[in-house]
């Protein structure tokens, strides 16, 4: 080094930097000239802050209580942090390795070794520090000697020793990136699942993404995720593209298990040669000693993660939790080759890995591979890539950003797996029981229709009240219906909801084709059937129960099960009949329904509220009227009272024959009525999506074929937005069945899953109530024109969102049953639903 | 809502002096505003021998509903309530509006206050009050009970729910006639001024907590000496306390029952009615009495204990227990410690704690270091820790206790590790098909080294005299066992889950139908080496 130019300090942008000297060694006018002063935590500052004194070593433990406090906190939020104290001694840098470590940051040491009378003559210039005796400059600089060839062995990873007063002065501190930080790259890139020597898949799927001879055309870079080698035919191959592929500059790759495992073996260690590494040694050994070593090499030089594309996305083998992200640290390294395991092994002998992407809630996307997959599926913004191509599944390939998945499948099996891959879905074995943090909590659900659905802690509260003490139990409980939002407010004389404003909304969506379906003014009623006992315990692993009949939110329908098994019967007899178990390829049907009479699940409703309102005006008015006319006869002028009050009268008796419409007797099951509306769900499939006029069909089968006379058909009109005729039609359909005291009509578009021109899911139905039936729930009188003009000032965004929320968890869990995903994914989708059932909305929507 | 006062009269005494006592024309009708409506006066007779004053109160429903908002609106301007404050009787029915509107249109009245007949102001008269639509929490006995001491008599029909539909039997109304010659009229007055709320058990209304105190005031002079004044009082109380109780609590409970077309008190029954928020006023001695649970309150809602014998003995003064000394709750809590301590347990869950009883007999003894309450129900969590007076208490007590909300339908890493879980009239509020998800959460997962599981023993319900033949004792039981039953069950779980059980009778053990609560005893056999449970056997 030359005197002039000072030496060069590369230092890691994310660390813990300790700076170690003698007390006037220098270390804060060090600190102040080379970092950020919010990067440099001083302990004098610290002494001063809890002691108000500088000085007082009285103070110095509290004091560094505080520093460690603080530089955990700024570590913890990814900020570099400069340690000023004199750190001469092993004891306090062994506490700031450790903090280090704790946050899996490198510790670099940089010492300022200046000769003892320097430091006394500087603190002798200093009035706080003028006392301080001299043997204590001695001491310091004797342990800083006695230190400085133990650093590197203490665990700092970086050490700079500056040597004398010169040196210092001209040296400068420059920032190193962490050699897993690409955040500058934003690719696109195609990101590549385990390959175990699977080279012909592999060119194939190279080739399916579009790249020649390992370069693509539109300059996207390949990320390897590792596990290139081992078990496959031909791992040299693989090795030999990717290598060059890397070399070239058209991909990255991150080290697998595997990689690293035959690394070891490449530098001459001990390793087991199980897991198919024999396999790659074999085939490696037909190589030149030259391409071993560059192997060697490649290995070597793997960077155990990167992040990349300003942050938003992270790749590496085994997957990794946020707080590991740009991190460096043994541990990440190891989570990020092995991920993370309990400790425990599995039936197969196979550790059991701890599933750390169900705890995941980060905001950049980790892909990874390692755990061989049936299907590559999202979880909570995490994917895993290993779809077994060596096992005969698939070669999975994920487009970035575009989030699309591309595979080629496997030639053949090229090794038995140890375990059968479909045990391992994504987040954990299936059948674990359901663990409270599955659902309690502030938590967020991941939906294909609508992103990150949150669920706020209070409501899920007391969904937890609910699901634990009412509800059935959560396996027959695949689905909770979503509530639906009412038509934009009418503003036509006496009318509250009107259709014409549901036709316009869907019109202006872009949506031609709706379906209006009857309202059934009964309750609510999800319907799982199976075929018989067997499927049930199969397939939902109960035993007794052939299915479920539950409410809106999850509770039994009816409390005696032989009666819920009757309705079963009778469903499972008509599907029969209808043929639709084998035409629909299931042995299993979730349905959607209406369950009529309305007082047979809302009695208690009814009588504490609406019939209690009935008889309360029931009982008044009769005597107010002849008391006013008795007074109007006497000849007191009460003719608008007399007027008001009669009109009141009759709002009352409107109200009361509002609800007496949706109640009757029954008797067992003798009166019961239940109408589908929807097929939900059958094995392997998600029917949320049929369009209505198909679901109608079968559901029309299913009805006709109903010998019980339990089964009602859901009458209905198609109609076209654009078509003002059709519009008509529709409007005099609801005009002429709430004339009668119908309940009204939803309507919905045809598709059934239609997303808008922006993206975002368009209402998948809109209720219009009927005229009468609002009285139950606006009150009475609420058609008199002044309630009705307070009453236009009614909200609707909330509920809307509100619906298309619970609509697209709907939706989630039933693509989640559909794929058989473990008990817990769907439960947790379930849960969401009823939890935002409890979020505050005006009730009346 | 409508009510008429009739006097008769002579015409040295003419019954339209009843105008002058009521400072209102009996030819003219007359509007007043009144915080809740308009209220009219009007006389559909009035001569010399008969006067008939009608008080009609036009609620505005809509008005009412808005006027309420001001607790707080949910998100998008939605306002914060429940469906239930819309749809209500309260247009109709002689409830707790109708008498504010009784003392602010009658005001001098009430007050037995008449400038121009002085001397007929003090005078009994003979009056006949009518009023059709009378909510009436407590029926016509009540009626009866709370009017028949003042000197009236009482004439009360229950009103129909619906002529149509006859098996739903009658409202909660009462067609009143009230008639007295004993009485002033400011006196009559003053009695409806406080008992139409008083038989008004509506839980949404709008009587702010001040006009509380105002009903009280105005019992002056006869409440003190009235049979039922305790239970008019008690009714004023708990009144307080539901309004406490709207204002405060979260309404995340009353959605999701509305979402089913439930009532509220259907599935927000984990613990008894209006009890806790009002603890403070009542609960200084430490002591579990008097908490406010009122039979009335009980009988109206139909959620809290039918019998009285079992969850409300040492909450509830006016149970039945047959056993007055030590009610059964105190003994089951004895029973449990003792079988703690002989087990030497120190850090104990409580599951299912509730309103923290246990927690708080725990807590009283040293040798439990750590007292874990765990509750499903966010409401008797907070009444639990206002029981224990958690923000009170010394750090060194208070570090020994722990509240959280959990669910036994679902494993939770929290429990795991603990000496002892007790499950103390648990059991038997889940249904049965969700039995095996608790057992796997308790005995598979949390798995402490003993447990205690107590539940009614159904054979001795026949000892309960109050309890009609064939019903439980909690109307949230999804079932009672009998000692046979509890035994198979619980030997099987023990069986499964590799623990030891003993069985021991808490409460007299009644040689033919045994004890009223049966426990077990669950300890961890030591010898087995791995856990015989696996996750697929648990998948619940």
């Amino acid at each position: 080094m030359t005197e002039n130019q000072g030496r060069t300090l590369p230092v890691t942008d994310l660390s813990l930097v300790v700076l170690i000297g003698a007390t006037g060694s220098g270390k804060s006018t060090f600190a102040h000239r080379h970092f950020q002063p919010t990067e440099v935590l001083s302990s004098d500052f610290c002494r001063g802050l809890v002691a108000d004194d500088e000085n007082d070593q009285s103070a110095s433990r509290d004091a560094f209580d505080v520093l460690h406090y603080i530089a955990g906190k700024r570590l913890a939020a990814g900020r570099r942090t400069v340690v000023d104290a004199t750190s001469v001694q092993q004891e306090s840098r062994r506490q700031l390795i450790e903090l280090a470590k704790r946050h899996d940051v490198l510790p670099i040491a940089i010492v300022l070794d200046v000769p003892e009378e320097v430091c006394a003559e500087r603190n002798a210039a200093r009035t706080d520090r003028a006392t301080m005796p001299r043997r204590v400059v001695r001491r310091h600089v004797r342990e800083l000697r006695r230190s400085l060839r133990h650093l590197e062995r203490e665990g700092f990873r970086k050490v700079h020793v500056l040597r004398g007063v010169e040196e210092i002065e001209h040296a400068t501190v420059v920032t190193e990136k962490r050699f897993n930080d690409l955040t500058h790259l934003t690719g696109p890139f195609d990101i590549i699942g385990d390959i175990h020597g699977c080279s012909a898949e592999l060119e194939a799927l190279l080739g399916k993404l579009g790249y020649v001879d390992g370069a693509h055309p539109e300059g996207r870079t390949a990320v390897f995720v590792g596990d290139l080698v081992d078990r496959g035919p031909d791992s040299p191959g693989v090795l030999r593209r990717v290598m060059a592929m890397v070399a070239s500059g058209n991909a990255l790759c991150v080290p697998g298990n595997h990689e690293n495992k035959y690394g070891r073996h490449l530098k001459g260690r001990k390793v087991q040669h199980t897991h198919g590494l024999a396999e790659t040694i074999e085939q490696m050994e037909g190589e030149s000693e030259e391409f071993r070593q560059q192997v060697r090499e490649f290995i070597d030089g793997l960077v155990s993660h990167y992040v990349l594309d300003g942050g938003r996305l992270v790749v590496c083998h085994a997957g990794l939790p946020e707080k590991y992200h740009g991190r460096t640290s043994g541990r990440v390294r190891s989570h990020a080759l092995y991920g993370d395991t309990t400790g425990e092994t599995d039936e197969f002998g196979l550790p059991v890995r701890y599933p750390w992407a169900e705890d995941y809630r980060g905001s950049a996307a980790v892909v990874y591979g390692h755990t061989p997959v049936p299907q590559a599926t999202w979880l909570n913004n995490t994917i895993c890539l290993d779809t077994g191509a060596v096992f005969g599944g698939r070669l999975t390939a994920l487009r970035w950003p575009e989030r699309e998945l591309v595979d080629v499948p496997a030639e053949q099996v090229w090794y038995e797996p140890t375990r059968p891959l479909a045990t391992e879905a994504p987040g954990g074995l299936d059948g674990r029981p359901l663990q409270l943090t599955d659902v309690q909590g502030r938590r967020v659900v991941e939906t294909r229709y609508a992103g990150r659905i949150t669920v706020r802690e209070e409501n899920a509260a007391a969904a937890l009240e609910v699901m634990s003490r009412f509800a059935v139990d959560p396996r027959l409980l695949p689905y909770l219906p979503p509530t639906m939002a009412p038509t934009a407010t009418s503003h036509i004389e006496g009318y509250l909801e009107h259709p014409a404003e549901a036709f316009a909304q869907y019109r202006e969506d872009g949506i031609a084709r709706v379906v209006c379906e009857e309202k059934h003014m009964g309750s609510r009623a999800v319907a799982l059937v199976c075929k018989d006992a067997e499927t049930a315990s199969r397939r939902f692993g109960v035993d007794g129960p052939t299915g479920a009949l539950y409410t809106r939110t999850g509770r039994p329908f009816l409390d005696d099960g032989a009666m819920t098994e009757g309705i079963l019967d009778r469903l499972r007899e008509a599907v029969s009949a209808a043929d639709l178990w084998r035409e629909l390829e299931t042995d299993w049907l979730l349905l959607d329904a209406e369950l009529m009479p309305w007082s047979l699940k809302a009695t208690g409703l009814l009588r504490t509220q609406y019939a209690a309102v009935g008889a309360a005006s029931g009982a008044v008015f009769p005597g107010a009227l002849a008391a006013i006319e008795g007074a109007a006869a006497r000849g007191v002028d009460v003719a608008d009272l007399l007027a008001g009050q009669r009109e009141r009268a009759s709002a009352a008796t409107a109200f009361t024959e509002a609800y007496r419409r949706y109640c009757w007797p029954t008797d067992g099951l003798e009166g019961v009525r239940l109408a589908p509306f929807q097929l939900l769900a059958v094995q392997g499939r998600s029917l949320a999506g049929l369009p209505h006029d198909e679901q109608l069909a079968l559901i029309d089968r299913m009805v006709g074929h109903d010998g019980s006379g339990l089964l009602r058909t859901t009458r209905r009109l198609f109609v076209d937005t654009g078509d003002p005729e059709s519009v008509r039609a529709g409007v005099d359909w609801w005009l002429e069945m709430t004339g009668r005291g119908g309940e009204g009509m939803v309507v919905k578009p045809v598709e059934a899953i239609v997303r808008s021109g922006s993206g975002h899911l368009v209402q998948p139905g809109i209720k219009c109530r009927g005229r009468e039936y609002l009285r139950i729930i606006y009150g009475p009188e609420y058609t008199r024109p002044e309630n009705l003009a307070r009453l236009r000032n009614r909200f609707l965004g909330h509920k809307r969102s509100l619906a298309t929320r619970e609509y697209a968890l709907g939706l989630e869990a039933l693509d989640r049953l559909a794929a058989g995903e473990p008990l817990w994914r769907v439960h947790e989708a379930v849960f969401a639903v009823l939890a935002l059932e409890s979020e505050p909305v005006d009730p009346r929507l | 809502m409508f009510l008429t006062i009739t006097t008769t009269g002579t015409p040295e005494r003419p019954a339209t002096d009843l105008g002058f006592l009521l400072h209102k024309h009996p030819d003219r009708a007359q509007a007043f505003n009144t915080s809740h409506g308009t209220a009219h006066v009007f006389y559909p007779e009035a001569d010399d021998q008969r006067c008939t004053a009608a008080l009609l109160l036009e609620v505005d429903a809509v008005a009412l509903v808005r006027k309420n908002r001001n607790k707080g609106k949910g998100r998008g301007g939605t306002p914060h309530m429940a469906l239930a404050q819309y749809v209500n009787d309260r247009p109709y029915a002689a409830s707790s509006l109708l008498a504010v509107a009784l003392s602010s249109v009658f005001s001098s009245a009430i007050k037995g206050v008449c400038a121009a007949r002085p001397e007929r102001a003090g005078q009994a008269l003979p009056l006949r009050i009518e009023i059709p639509s009378l909510p009436a929490r407590g029926g016509t006995g009540l009626i009866r009970r709370l009017f028949e001491p003042l000197g009236w008599t009482v004439d009360a029909v229950p009103v129909m729910l619906d002529t149509q539909f006859p098996e739903w039997g009658e409202s909660r109304y009462v067609g009143l006639v009230l008639e007295s010659s004993e009485l002033t009229l400011a006196e009559a007055l003053r009695h409806l001024y406080v008992l139409l709320p008083v038989l008004d058990g509506a839980k949404h209304y709008w009587v702010a907590a001040d006009e509380v105190d105002k009903l009280l005031r105005a019992g002056e002079g006869w409440l003190s000496d009235h049979p039922e004044q305790q239970l008019i009082t008690n009714r004023y109380l708990s009144r307080r306390w539901s309004l406490a109780r709207e204002a405060r609590e979260r309404l995340e409970l009353v959605r999701l029952a509305e979402a089913d077309d439930s009532e509220v008190e259907e599935i927000d029954n984990a613990v008894g009615e209006d009890t806790g928020p009002g603890d403070e006023e009542n609960g200084e001695s430490g002591e579990t009495t008097g908490t406010g649970q009122s039979p009335e309150t009980t009988e109206a809602t139909g959620t809290a204990e039918a019998a009285g014998p079992d969850e409300s003995a040492g909450t509830d003064g006016e149970s039945q227990a047959p056993e007055k000394p030590a009610p059964l709750a105190v003994q089951r809590r004895d029973a449990i410690v003792a079988a703690l301590r002989a087990s030497d347990c120190a850090r104990v869950l409580d599951l299912g704690c509730g309103e923290g009883q246990l927690v708080q007999t725990l807590l009283k003894d040293p040798a439990f270091t750590q007292i874990v309450g765990v509750d499903v129900s966010m409401r008797a969590l907070t009444i639990a820790s206002r029981r224990l007076k958690l923000d009170r208490m010394g750090e060194r007590q208070s570090s020994r206790i722990t509240l959280f909300q959990g669910s036994l339908t679902y494993t939770d890493n929290r429990l795991k590790g603990y000496d002892a879980a007790v499950l103390s009239e648990v059991v038997e509020h889940l249904d049965l098909p969700r039995l095996p998800a608790l057992e796997y959460a308790v005995f598979g997962s949390a798995r402490p080294r003993t447990v205690l599981v107590t539940t009614p023993n159904a054979e001795y319900n026949v000892r309960w005299e109050t309890l009609p033949a064939g019903h439980v004792r909690h109307s949230d039981h999804r079932f009672e066992w009998t000692r046979e039953e509890f035994r198979t069950w619980a030997r099987q779980v023990g069986e499964q889950h590799g623990y030891s059980v003993e069985f021991t009778p808490v409460g007299p053990d009644d040689p033919e139908v045994g004890p009223p609560t049966q426990m077990a005893v669950f300890h961890l056999r030591t010898t087995t080496t791995t856990t015989p449970h696996t996750a697929k056997e648990a998948a619940a």
